[in-house]
């Protein structure tokens, strides 16, 4: 509740200061001095039709967001079978280096943003299961010639460890819908919430999480700042933020290869199995767009997090960049 | 009047879609593709690679699940260049051909009045048409729109073949199952020579059961076959016109035989 509060204050700031400099130009305007210019300005880059960038489109910042709704709402039956047939299944070990970095312990509470169809929190309650089994075997084989120091141990396991939790946040409720499919299918329900929200706006209080992750989503938000700011919100102080994103790729060869691969296979490869081209282009498009690691990484250190890093996947197609909140 | 407003309205369009040039040839980094409509609505632009492998796939993933019409569909742009080129020279050579090209009509529940042909009489042309869309639960509005071919006189070539093909099937008295689908699509190979109808004759049969294939090879497929090279050709009639027309005249018209078979449209489900 204090979250949601907090950003309409500072909405309402915002609205109010573009109120300002749209009279002080009205003003300015009309008395010709030079503080007017520079409120001039401004004003163009406060101008009320902001656009920015849908793949290679250019289309008015409020569209954006619908348009890319629809290009999810679309592909959320065939999504998995794609991601298998487009990166020929490297996608698993993407994410599955992203468990292996970020490396949970149990009692992690974790928000998957854009999780959509759960892969990665799925991958993070399997997980968080073999390390607590891991941990009861380290103990049953310590127990057998207990030290004094297991036994006064064992008499503080009165209160429980908590639980780990994961919780699925999208903001499309077709992907949604899909994740809570392969849910049941697989039987996996403990531990589990699926939730819809916006990225930009969240719909939970402050430092609640332990650990962020947005894999493959963050390029498809309108204003990825604002995104960075509401993890840094609802991160716990110690919480990690984690990002898995497509990036720049910087080998010339291997660039010229993950081009033509790109732009002359994958939408052909949508066509088919998914009769909708026009998505993966976007998607193909929309990676060309997105900043690179460098860049990215000051993003991420401008909206508050300290030790930020990234590492290479797959020569730079993929980067996981990972900061904390302290 | 309504479809001169079509027609008007569509030419607008092909207007004001050349204005915005497509770049069919740029590098494999920026495609052009998502900045502008393309030659006409729905279009999207293709380097040879793609349409190669465009055919590719979608012959594979239309043998793997014959329903898919999107697939074949995609199967018969990415393949028909020529025989379209084809095709559109032999609907300018002829009259009625020639005001189709010029008309543009659209076969859509939009544009034909189905109250009115079901009351047409019996046996007559558009009566048949509307019994043939009722008996086998298909409407003219579920065909897969143009996307593939780069040429917009062409792309209409290509929509007026997908939408009279429902048309073919009520001239042949076949209906919408398997062992109808390939007798239809044998005449069509015959007719129009695309590329796909030829995939599909041929491939089409691996999917039937021993006694269908036999009535396909001794007598449907033959009658097909006949028929589809000495009618006349199929895109150069303008159905519109002729919905009061009996089907029997029509038929003779168009040099084709009745069916050998009667083929009923309640053998859909087995194949």
């Amino acid at each position: 509740m204090a979250a949601s509060m907090r950003l309409l204050v500072r909405r309402a700031i915002r609205l109010s200061h573009k109120n300002i400099t749209l009279t002080a130009a009205g003003a300015a305007a009309r008395s010709d001095c030079c503080r007017g210019s520079l409120v001039c300005r401004c004003f163009s880059d406060e101008a009320e039709d902001r656009s920015t960038h849908f793949g290679f489109e250019t289309v008015p910042e409020t569209e954006k967001a619908k348009r890319v709704y629809k290009v999810f709402e679309n592909v959320a039956q065939k999504y998995d079978i794609m991601n298998d047939a487009m990166s020929l299944g490297i996608h698993r070990m993407w994410k599955d280096t992203l468990l292996h970095v970020m490396h949970p312990q149990p009692g992690a509470q974790l928000l998957d943003v854009a999780g959509g169809t759960g892969d990665i929190s799925f991958r993070f309650l399997d997980y968080i299961r073999s390390q607590e089994e891991r941990q009861k075997r380290r103990v049953a084989r310590s127990s057998q010639t207990p030290s004094w120091r297991d036994i006064s141990n064992n008499y503080s396991t009165q209160d429980e460890p908590r639980e780990s939790r994961a919780v699925v946040c999208d903001i499309n409720k077709e992907m949604l819908k899909v994740g809570k499919q392969k849910a049941d299918s697989l039987g996996v329900s403990a531990g589990l919430s699926w939730v819809v929200g916006d990225a930009e706006e969240l719909p939970f209080d402050d430092d609640q999480f332990d650990i962020y992750t947005i894999a493959f989503g963050i390029r498809n938000v309108t204003h990825i700042d604002q995104a960075l700011q509401e993890a840094l919100r609802v991160l716990k102080p110690g919480g990690r933020f984690m990002c898995l994103e497509f990036s720049k790729v910087n080998n010339p060869i291997l660039s010229r290869i993950y081009d033509a691969y790109s732009f002359q296979m994958i939408p052909v490869i949508g066509e088919v199995i998914a009769g909708d081209w026009k998505s993966y282009q976007y998607l193909v498009e929309s990676i060309r767009k997105f900043p690179n690691q460098e860049e990215f990484k000051g993003m991420i250190e401008d909206a508050g997090f300290y030790c930020v890093k990234y590492y290479n996947l797959t020569g730079g197609v993929v980067a996981l960049h990972s900061g904390f909140k302290l | 009047m309504w479809l001169r407003i079509q027609r008007l309205n569509q030419w607008r369009f092909v207007l004001t879609s050349k204005v915005c040039v497509p770049q069919l040839h740029t590098s494999s980094t920026e495609p052009a593709s998502s900045s502008c409509d393309g030659l006409y609505p729905g279009h999207i632009h293709t380097t040879p690679i793609q349409k190669a492998l465009l055919a590719v796939g979608s012959g594979v993933a239309a043998l793997r699940d014959p329903y898919r019409h999107d697939m074949v569909a995609v199967l018969g742009e990415a393949t028909g260049h020529f025989a379209l080129i084809n095709l559109r020279d032999k609907m300018k050579n002829d009259p009625e051909g020639y005001t189709i090209l010029t008309e543009r009509p659209r076969i859509r529940l939009s544009t034909i009045d189905v109250a009115n042909m079901a009351s047409l009489p019996e046996g007559s042309f558009g009566r048949e048409y509307i019994r043939f869309l009722d008996d086998n639960h298909v409407t003219p509005d579920s065909r897969a729109d143009v996307k593939f071919v780069d040429d917009e006189e062409l792309a209409y070539v290509m929509l007026r073949y997908r939408e009279v093909h429902d048309l073919m099937h009520t001239l042949l008295g076949m209906p919408t199952n398997m062992l109808g689908e390939v007798a239809v699509k044998w005449f069509e190979a015959a007719q129009t020579g695309l590329p796909m109808c030829a995939f599909g004759a041929v491939l089409g049969p691996l999917r039937l059961n021993a006694s269908r294939l036999q009535t396909l090879v001794t007598s449907l497929g033959p009658w097909a076959l006949r028929n589809g090279l000495r009618a006349r050709f199929v895109l150069n009639i303008f159905y519109e016109r002729r919905w009061e027309q009996s089907l029997e005249d029509l038929r003779q018209e168009l040099n084709i035989e009745p069916p050998p078979v009667i083929l009923s449209a309640a053998n859909k489900t087995s194949t």
